[in-house]
């Protein structure tokens, strides 16, 4: 069984998603001359929004210029199935709590991590098909070799922009809550650890 | 004595800094107004109101046109002279400009959120509205005056008869709601020329102070025959007893003639609305309403200081700056302390409302601007000066030549309860020498001193548009942060809005071809338009699909003799009217550089002879 302590950090690490609904998981900025106000877009759990009203909109007219499909999140099918996720994740992280079952913890701890992975690896795919899956047909600026992949977390020269990728509060979120997951099971072996030494010794002694 | 550099780097704004002000400059005879930042001078914009503006389209496109409208028609240019900030308790809001139009008597609302011409409204019974538009301390009003006075009602009457037959009105113009301006009510005076006014602050507020001119009531060789009195008058006339009448229903009807137009903020379209009547107010009715204050020489200004207690005049011909008291003059009205009656009007004697003359104030005194240390600054016109002089003397203090003939000068804040005080701008007629030479048109210009120490020094010298006849100044605070950036597509109601490319087309209505199409970087849509005959008349729909900021698109199509071009805001919709002449392919294209393939946003129409049948 899990200490007391332990259960209350991953029912914090578990409540604490709660917060992705709210903050955005992603910023990318653009930085151009011409742009000294900003241009960038927020990647939410449901949502892609411009860092200002209608910024995807100046984003997409921009990229017809490269031949880039335009971002449209109606048709992201993850950003349908990613409130669902981290629901799931937020329900059965507070179950474990309650139950205090070390086993529990470690399976949803283990969920979190490969959900974790899958959502980056995805991130990465979406990034790879913009910016690869250019309409050669009709892009109006074509530079031989140039692909438009913006950067999973750094900054990249794409043309005249400097794409920037960073997590934004919802992903630092997401990492403080992994990072309790992972202390509440740490603390909880470092007693039960303590525990078993204590019980090796004793006989020793005697 | 400052060094030059020392001035330079005081004015100095650095490549990517903004300034510190914006200063809303008449434009005189241009008919618009232009926005310069203080302390640099630079040119920020020039908003088209009162005349045609070919650059934008403002008054030749369908959408603009009636804000030019009045009882003549459609006017094309006008006079504007006195750009006036609205307030709130005394003080600049930053919500809109308000200026006049000189000639063909009207009114503007400039809205500081979009530095459009949002409203006009055109003033009967009055000739040359010279003494507008300044404002109430909580834009209750706009006030107006007739310069020239003329037959009220209009008449075919001998200009011999000027003394039996002219009258003078002055105006009071709601002010307080945009889209709203109304005549509240005129009241109706002796046929003198009234020239300029101010509205009172603190203790004053509630009255309104208009200088006159030719009391001789001249009507040829006015240089001359309007000269000879001692004493012309400051009517000081008392607007909150004036709606007390309005309410007491003591204002009679009068038949009238004259346009309302509004722009609409979702449509982009202007409309005007003729209105039939208009409230005047005879003083005999309204007893306690206007009073007559003696003041030395045809005085032209009359500007309130920042307390509210003094009324200076600006006596062009005098050799004193007069200064009346408002406290001795609600004195004086309580003792009725009176010299006489002029056309039942109570005039209060000199001495009894005088608080002190400035003397050797320079030749040709006008107008008056305010410091926070209790002085004033004088604009003297004939010796071409600058005259500082403080309240708590009225002596000459300090006094700084101009170059050349100053007539309005600016303090930021300087008509406000609580002015900057750091600097002041002089408005000059005469250039000269002091530019590089253009002929024999030369530019007017403006002088910027510094007014923060003792005596005040030149900063900066720099040529305007038009005549600055007036300016003033704000806080860039006030407005640079609520710019709008750009118009919401969602928003637009224009009828012949395009929202997307899908919604763009080509109707046929008769002889009327409407062609819906829609501006992107960097492609029209349609791009090729067929099926036009000689005789018809194409009405080029334009709206801007951008929802960017700076991003505008021109359109201008060859041979346009019957409109100018236009310059569509992002989120926007505007109509070019283009009417074919001979059969042909005749191309257009986007006239503001707007993208690295704006060479390429261009598109052809296609006219075929008259009578053809449509091809598509």
């Amino acid at each position: 069984m899990l200490s007391r302590n332990s259960r209350i950090l991953i029912g914090v690490a578990a409540l604490s998603l709660i917060g992705l609904y709210f903050v955005p998981l992603w910023n990318i900025n653009l930085a151009a001359p011409q742009y000294p106000e900003g241009l960038g877009m927020r990647i939410w759990l449901d949502a892609i929004t411009g860092l200002k009203p209608n910024d995807l909109g100046s984003i997409n007219n921009l990229n017809h210029y490269i031949g880039m499909k335009p971002i449209e999140p109606d048709s992201i099918p993850e950003l349908r199935y990613m409130p669902v996720i981290v629901g799931l994740l937020v329900a059965t992280g507070a179950a474990v709590a309650l139950a205090g079952r070390r086993a529990l913890a470690w399976i949803w701890l283990g969920a979190f991590v490969l959900l974790g992975i899958a959502g980056m690896i995805d991130f990465y795919r979406w990034g790879y098909d913009y910016g690869h899956d250019l309409d050669q047909e009709n892009a109006i600026i074509k530079v031989p070799g140039m692909t438009y992949q913006p950067p999973l977390i750094g900054s990249k020269k794409l043309l005249n922009f400097t794409a920037t990728s960073l997590p934004a509060a919802g992903a630092i979120i997401a990492t403080l809550s992994l990072g309790l997951g992972v202390t509440a099971l740490l603390i909880g072996r470092s007693r039960a650890s303590v525990r078993q030494a204590e019980s090796v010794q004793i006989p020793v002694l005697a | 004595m400052a060094g030059a550099s020392d001035a330079a780097s005081r004015v100095y704004v650095a490549p990517g800094a903004q300034d510190e002000f914006y200063t809303f400059m008449s434009g005189g005879f241009s008919g618009q107004i232009a926005v310069y930042g203080l302390p640099s001078g630079r040119l920020l914009k020039v908003i088209p109101v009162f005349s045609q503006n070919p650059e934008n389209g403002y008054g030749y496109n369908t959408e603009t046109k009636a804000m030019l409208n009045t009882s003549h028609g459609l006017i094309p240019w006008d006079d504007t002279h006195h750009p006036s900030l609205s307030q709130t308790a005394g003080m600049h809001d930053g919500r809109w400009i308000f200026i006049n139009a000189n000639n063909t008597p009207r009114f503007a609302r400039i809205d500081l959120t979009t530095f459009e011409t949002v409203e006009t409204l055109e003033v009967p019974n009055t000739g040359g509205n010279h003494g507008a538009p300044f404002v109430t301390e909580n834009t209750e009003y706009v006030i107006g005056a007739t310069r020239f006075s003329v037959p009220i009602p209009q008449a075919d009457v001998a200009i011999a008869d000027f003394a039996k037959s002219f009258k003078g009105t002055i105006s009071f113009v709601r002010a307080d709601q945009p889209g709203k301006m109304d005549i509240a009510f005129q009241l109706l005076v002796p046929g003198f020329n009234y020239d300029l006014g101010r509205p009172g602050k603190g203790p004053s507020h509630g009255w309104a102070f208009f200088t006159t001119y030719n009391t001789e009531q001249a009507y040829t060789k006015l240089e001359v025959n309007a000269s000879k009195n001692d004493y012309d008058y400051i009517a000081a006339v008392n607007w909150k007893t004036l709606e007390a009448c309005m309410a007491q229903g003591k204002a009679r009807q009068m038949p009238a003639n004259y346009a309302h137009n509004t722009l609409d903020h979702n449509s982009h379209i202007a409309s005007t609305e003729m209105k039939r009547s208009v409230n005047v107010l005879n003083p005999a009715d309204c007893p306690n309403s206007i009073y007559y204050l003696p003041t030395p020489k045809s005085p032209h200004g009359v500007d309130i200081d920042p307390t509210g207690e003094y009324i200076v005049g600006g006596g062009k011909l005098a050799t004193v700056i007069p200064v009346h008291s408002f406290s001795k003059m609600m004195k004086a009205i309580e003792a009725k302390a009176f010299e006489k009656e002029v056309e039942g009007i109570p005039v209060i004697r000199y001495d009894q409302v005088m608080a002190g003359e400035v003397q050797n104030p320079g030749l040709g005194p006008l107008h008056n601007e305010f410091d926070d240390k209790g002085c004033a600054y004088t604009s003297v016109f004939i010796s071409s000066e600058i005259v500082k002089w403080c309240f708590n003397d009225f002596k000459v203090v300090d006094r700084v030549p101009t170059y050349y003939s100053i007539g309005h000068l600016m303090v930021p804040g300087g008509d406000t309860r609580k002015p900057y005080g750091k600097y002041v701008l002089a408005l000059n007629k005469i250039t000269k020498d002091r530019y590089l030479g253009t002929g024999p048109e030369l530019a007017q210009a403006g002088q910027l001193y510094d007014i923060s120490g003792a005596k005040m020094t030149l900063l900066l010298d720099f040529p305007m548009i038009g005549e600055p006849h007036y300016a003033q100044a704000i806080d860039a605070a006030m407005i640079r942060d609520k710019q709008v950036r750009f118009y919401k597509l969602t928003d637009n109601t224009h009828p012949w809005v395009a929202r997307s490319e899908q919604e763009t087309g080509i109707t046929r209505r008769g002889k009327t071809v409407h062609v819906k199409m829609t501006a992107i970087r960097s492609h029209f849509a349609p791009d090729n338009v067929e099926g036009v005959q000689v005789g018809d008349t194409v009405l080029f729909h334009v709206t801007n699909l951008e929802q960017d900021w700076d991003v505008p698109h021109g359109f201008a199509a060859m041979g346009s003799w019957s409109d100018a071009e236009l310059l569509v805001m992002p989120g926007q919709t505007k109509t070019l009217t283009w009417i074919p002449k001979f059969p042909g392919v005749y191309p257009f294209y986007c006239t503001d550089f707007c993208s690295a393939l704006h060479q390429e946003m261009s598109g052809y129409v296609r006219v075929g002879p008259a009578g053809r049948s449509v091809v598509q």
